[in-house]
């Protein structure tokens, strides 16, 4: 049995998310990582000092620039046949590729895996996370995506050969413009510590509040589904069932109530803060810490008080 | 174009499900179904490319029990044309689901496949990625907006960094996120209009696609529980619990 990972990057960086989904895959067989994209040797140089990985398979053409799921998804079922195990991290790129090849090679895929009972048995949440599903396959190959934040990531310090592989595929999508948000924090989906905020906030401007306090913490930013209709906070922050689904040591949620969908997105979470005027909020009943408090008196106070610190 | 819209009916969004005792799924007797939410967004996609003059006809899809009527005739109340109800009993597989949808496009000829991008019940994220690779279309999933450029789209997707748009030549597959529109409640008129739209129910064996499951579902289990902590009476004492924390977490 070995298993072919495939290595989440952006912008020239292997993703933090990659040492994790390297270390869950570690425990299905011997890893090979595969880095797809162009002008990609500085990833796969990162990508082989992942401990647990045997051999980091680079393939760089113009056509995986832009990692459509076509041209990746093409790429995987040229590569799959010696493989048990192909895996992704279930994010963009995985999410999108990974179904995809699973259909050409008719074989039902596991998505959004948390945990690993052996080789072909795998728990993955339902409903919101209202519910955790356990599937075992006997299919010859097993097709997964992994939520990176249910695993701790690999260690460094490896030096694994790299090699080249075949990059030849066509990309029909043609990649038209990247809106990306411009922001200095830490990655939300692997951040150690996120602030995040609700509607409550009533304005972009005072929405800024939650970065300055993550900006003093050294946090990652989070909103909910409300505060990003409204136009507060842009798309990428977005946390629960449908936006990222993120697992920090310390979860700070201000002006947040809790809905179901939002709950789906800190179910790992390992300490939970709540502020919040209503006491009733669900949020504030899960919390391992609560402040009923206004926002706006408790916030600057958090941010002179914590920035002092 | 011609536009086929897939659509499910589920656990409705704002029910808090219960697994069963005996594991074996979450408690759907009794509970209030609905149209998937990201489904609305879909065939809202569907109605409004209709009303800009881009679609000729838009047929809705749905798979499932003999219930899923009432899915569909949500759908031809927004605006849809003419509805096929797959009948299907137990558990079809994302799998099964696209072999399904690939011959309904087989017979059907789409030039466009909207689905939403998740079914918010089993939240897999699969079925239009797969449809794609079944027809070797391109896709564009995670749509939050759709323009029609001559005989392709151009589709912005929410994805990891921000937003990203591609084009995608037609036929293609498109998977609604939630910022795509803001779905319709369809009028009275409009409901007892569904009524006497074209409906075809066609048992799922018609189309020789094996449902046989490929995964076995073991079981079914609650999340872990969450309990309530404690309270802090003002932001000093909060400044310093979380100080606190933030020192634990250095220890690490």
């Amino acid at each position: 049995m070995s298993v072919l990972v495939l290595a989440e990057h952006d912008l020239g960086a292997l993703s933090a998310a990659t040492a994790r989904i390297v270390a869950a895959a570690e425990t299905l067989g011997p890893v090979d990582l595969l880095v797809a994209g162009q002008d990609v040797s500085a990833v796969a140089a990162e990508a082989a000092k992942l401990a647990g990985v045997e051999k980091v398979l680079v393939a760089d053409s113009a056509a995986l620039a832009s990692l459509s799921p076509e041209a990746v998804a093409a790429l995987l079922a040229r590569l799959a046949e010696p493989y048990s195990h192909i895996v992704a991290a279930a994010a963009a790129t995985g999410r999108d590729a990974i179904p995809r090849l699973a259909a050409k090679l008719d074989l039902m895929p596991v998505t959004d895996v948390v945990a690993i009972h052996g080789p072909t048995r795998f728990d993955r949440p339902i409903y919101a996370g209202n519910a955790i599903e356990t599937v075992s396959s006997g299919q010859s190959k097993h097709l997964l995506t992994i939520r990176a934040s249910a695993f701790r990531p690999a260690a460094s310090g490896n030096d694994a050969p790299i090699h080249p592989v075949d990059a030849d595929v066509t990309s029909v999508a043609r990649f038209l413009a990247a809106h990306r948000t411009e922001s200095d924090l830490p990655e939300l989906s692997t951040a150690q510590v996120v602030v995040a905020g609700g509607v409550s906030f009533g304005s972009a401007e005072k929405f800024a509040l939650v970065a300055e306090l993550a900006k003093v913490l050294g946090a990652a930013v989070g909103a909910t589904r409300a505060a990003v209709d409204a136009g507060y906070a842009p798309n990428d922050w977005q946390v629960g069932q449908t936006g990222k689904i993120i697992a920090p040591d310390l979860y700070i949620a201000i002006g947040i109530s809790g809905a179901l969908q939002h709950l789906a997105g800190i179910q790992g979470a390992k300490k939970i803060v709540a502020i919040n005027k209503d006491p009733e909020a669900p949020l504030m009943k899960i919390a391992d810490i609560a402040l009923v408090g206004d926002l706006f008196e408790v916030v600057p106070q958090l941010i002179a008080g914590l920035g002092r610190e | 174009m011609k536009i086929l819209v897939a659509v499910k009916r589920v656990v409705d969004h704002a029910v808090r499900v219960r697994v069963r005792p005996d594991g074996s799924g979450v408690e759907t007797e009794n509970v209030r179904m609905s149209m998937n939410p990201f489904d609305k967004h879909a065939v809202e996609a569907a109605v409004q490319l209709g009303e800009a003059g881009h679609a000729s006809e838009i047929v809705v899809v749905s798979i499932g029990p003999k219930q899923s009527n009432d899915v569909i005739l949500t759908a031809l109340a927004m605006g849809a044309h003419r509805g096929i109800l797959i009948e299907a009993d137990g558990r079809i597989e994302t799998l099964a689901v696209a072999k399904l949808l690939n011959a309904v496009v087989a017979e059907e000829q789409p030039d466009l496949v909207l689905l939403g991008k998740q079914a918010v019940d089993d939240d897999s994220n699969q079925v239009g990625q797969m449809l794609a690779g079944l027809l070797d279309w391109p896709q564009a999933t995670f749509a939050s907006e759709i323009k029609v450029a001559g005989d392709s789209l151009e589709v912005t997707r929410e994805v990891d960094y921000g937003r990203a748009t591609v084009g995608v030549s037609l036929p293609a597959i498109v998977t609604a996120d939630l910022r795509l529109n803001t779905p319709r409640n369809a009028a009275l008129p409009m409901v007892m209009k569904a009524r006497s739209k074209p409906l075809a129910v066609r048992p799922a064996a018609e189309f020789g696609v094996d449902l046989t499951p490929r995964l076995k579902l073991e079981k079914v289990s609650p999340p872990a529980e969450r309990v309530a902590g404690r309270k802090v009476a003002d932001a000093a004492e909060l400044v310093a619990a979380i100080s606190s924390e933030l020192t634990e977490l250095e220890a690490l």
